[in-house]
């Protein structure tokens, strides 16, 4: 399912967090978001998990305006991973995962073969079936992050929305979400801090700052050496991944800040 | 369980009654069978005070421990009890105003129950005025103003104490803030039953959305629940239990703080199982306290919230070194 968004805006409080970005996903692309700290990114994911509504400007979900649809239908299209600190409660990981399965629930209504079925797999697709009975509060990062992903694919999404799945990761614990981010097969929109991880994993970047989108395309076309100094204020050089060819940076110094013009 | 502790407090008291006498009367007021004029008194001691009493200790048990449940996953704050929104106090001021000056005095024996409630609904709505913001009503805003309003309502009670003559209705009130079934009888039961009934239905419905909701807004959201309108309807429904509640019993401490962590630590932190657990805990824990606190001194009552702590207090710390139970990093 692809996801358009178009011109959205985020006014709070007087402040533009977020202006007129357009951005899309095709159906089972891995899309990145990045960008500076400050920039927008968490904002404009907001909106499209619905934590947030937008001023003005619109999500669309296989061409269906997501704010029309009730929170419920929306939350059975579209998952997601917030950044955020996570529980104090100490619930256990099949509790977490069956979470997943709100949104297809009625209140009252007892839990279903299904859901106990969808989260089962989930558990088992992430590699984390023998956590299910462990406190989720107990787990590394790396077995927390997967849990959460667990959760989202127990959704049963047709988009994955993921707010920097990789912070605070060791090397390997990165490579695995987003190996498992790519391996769902879903169409994914994901903010990421590495650039590196980003041009390597993703199909298309956008990458936005002070709230606007300003470079859209591939990671090739997206990251060059005039963009890094605009956006990060860093001098960097593009070599090619040895093996994929990829483009690849290496960082070489920060560049002196140019006065506001 | 329940209903083995309500007939308890029906036949425990100070006035020994037989087991027989007890269950005759019982059966008499439960069917209205005949019962004799010489066996009216104990009638009366059994089916007029103490199974009310017990009802509501029931009653208010349970309705405290469901609301604790529901504000620690409200303000997500371990420390959270129904009373850090400010509510309770806020019904004190009513209830004092009641008992040191003889306010509502037209509305007669329900002058205390109608101020406590009416000055905790007002509470509620100056808390809820003060902590709303554009963004919603977030956690700590909600904590925040609930604990100041209490110091705030705390302090014109304590004034009302000093400032009214000394004597019989200064030790009321202090009774009162300390939480006392005494006043029981059948009248007190139908509106706080109805409130904690209503309370527990919707937060058994919900059990799910409160998961959700612990787990923080951002989620919720992403599971499709709307976390600024479930506070909102957690907050009403809070403090109108709250309120309902403490009108005929006073302030019971302990019991909303410490009853849903118990829970937790022995059915997990899954809302609808501690749900499901917490009210009848509580329920049950506060009818024999309030069998205890008829007969440890009998004839001299002592305050519940008193003995909520001298039995909770060791109690939790036994399940809490048993068992490894993590809530706010603790």
């Amino acid at each position: 399912m692809r996801i358009d968004i178009d011109a959205l805006t985020v006014e709070i409080a007087g402040a533009r967090l977020v202006e007129e970005a357009t951005l899309r996903a095709g159906s089972g692309q891995v899309v990145g978001l990045v960008g500076p700290n400050g920039s927008g990114k968490s904002t404009l994911l907001r909106c499209v998990y619905r934590a947030l509504r937008p001023s003005a400007g619109m999500v669309r979900l296989g061409g269906e305006d997501l704010h029309a649809l009730s929170a419920r239908e929306g939350a059975r299209r579209l998952a997601a991973l917030p950044q955020e600190a996570v529980t104090e409660f100490d619930f256990t990981v099949a509790e977490v995962v069956a979470m997943g399965r709100l949104p297809h629930q009625r209140s009252v209504a007892r839990t279903g073969d299904d859901d106990r079925k969808a989260c089962e797999a989930a558990l088992v697709r992430v590699g984390a079936g023998h956590l299910a009975e462990r406190g989720f509060l107990a787990l590394s990062g790396g077995e927390k992050q997967r849990v959460l992903i667990a959760r989202a694919l127990a959704q049963q999404p047709q988009v994955l929305v993921l707010d920097e799945p990789t912070n605070h990761l060791d090397i390997a614990q990165q490579l695995e979400v987003l190996a498992l981010v790519r391996g769902s097969g879903l169409t994914v929109l994901t903010a990421l801090h590495d650039l590196n991880l980003a041009a390597l994993h993703c199909d298309l970047l956008h990458v936005i700052d002070s709230g606007r989108i300003v470079a859209s395309g591939a990671p090739y076309d997206v990251l060059t050496p005039q963009l890094l100094a605009e956006v990060f204020g860093v001098r960097a050089h593009r070599v090619p991944h040895p093996e994929s060819g990829a483009v690849q940076l290496l960082f070489d110094r920060l560049l002196p800040t140019q006065p506001a013009s | 369980m329940l209903l083995l502790s309500i007939a308890c407090g029906a036949g425990i008291g100070a006035s020994g009654l037989s087991w027989g006498e007890v269950l005759r009367h019982l059966w008499a007021g439960l069917t209205g069978g005949p019962i004799t004029p010489d066996q009216v008194p104990a009638y009366t001691i059994v089916w007029e005070l103490r199974f009310p009493r017990a009802v509501l200790a029931a009653v208010v048990g349970a309705g405290l421990s469901a609301i604790g449940v529901a504000v620690q996953a409200m303000v997500r704050n371990a420390l959270a009890d129904p009373f850090v929104l400010g509510i309770s106090s806020g019904a004190a001021v009513g209830a004092n105003a009641v008992l040191l000056f003889g306010a509502f005095g037209a509305l007669g024996v329900w002058a205390l129950s109608t101020a406590a409630f009416l000055s905790a609904l007002l509470a509620m709505t100056l808390v809820y005025a003060i902590a709303s913001t554009a963004g919603g009503l977030t956690p700590l805003r909600l904590v925040l103003t609930g604990t100041a309003m209490y110091y705030g309502f705390s302090a014109v009670t304590t004034f009302m104490v000093f400032a009214a003559e000394r004597g019989e209705a200064a030790r009321s009130a202090m009774m009162w803030l300390l939480g006392s079934l005494g006043g029981a009888n059948w009248a007190s039961v139908p509106i706080a039953g109805g409130a904690v009934l209503v309370g527990l239905a919707h937060l058994t419905v919900s059990a799910r959305r409160l998961n959700a909701l612990a787990m923080g807004d951002e989620t919720a959201a992403a599971l499709g629940v709307d976390a600024g309108r479930l506070r909102r309807e957690l907050f009403v429904v809070s403090a109108a239990v709250t309120g309902a509640v403490v009108a005929v019993s006073g302030a019971i401490g302990f019991v909303g703080l410490m009853v849903p962590h118990a829970a937790r630590m022995v059915v997990g932190a899954d809302h609808r199982r501690v749900l499901a657990v917490a009210p009848l805990a509580g329920a049950v824990l506060l009818i024999w306290v309030d069998i205890l606190s008829r007969v440890v001194l009998a004839p001299v009552e002592l305050p519940v919230g008193v003995l909520t702590a001298v039995i909770g207090v060791p109690c939790f710390v036994l399940l809490m070194r048993r068992r490894s139970y993590t809530f706010g990093g603790a």
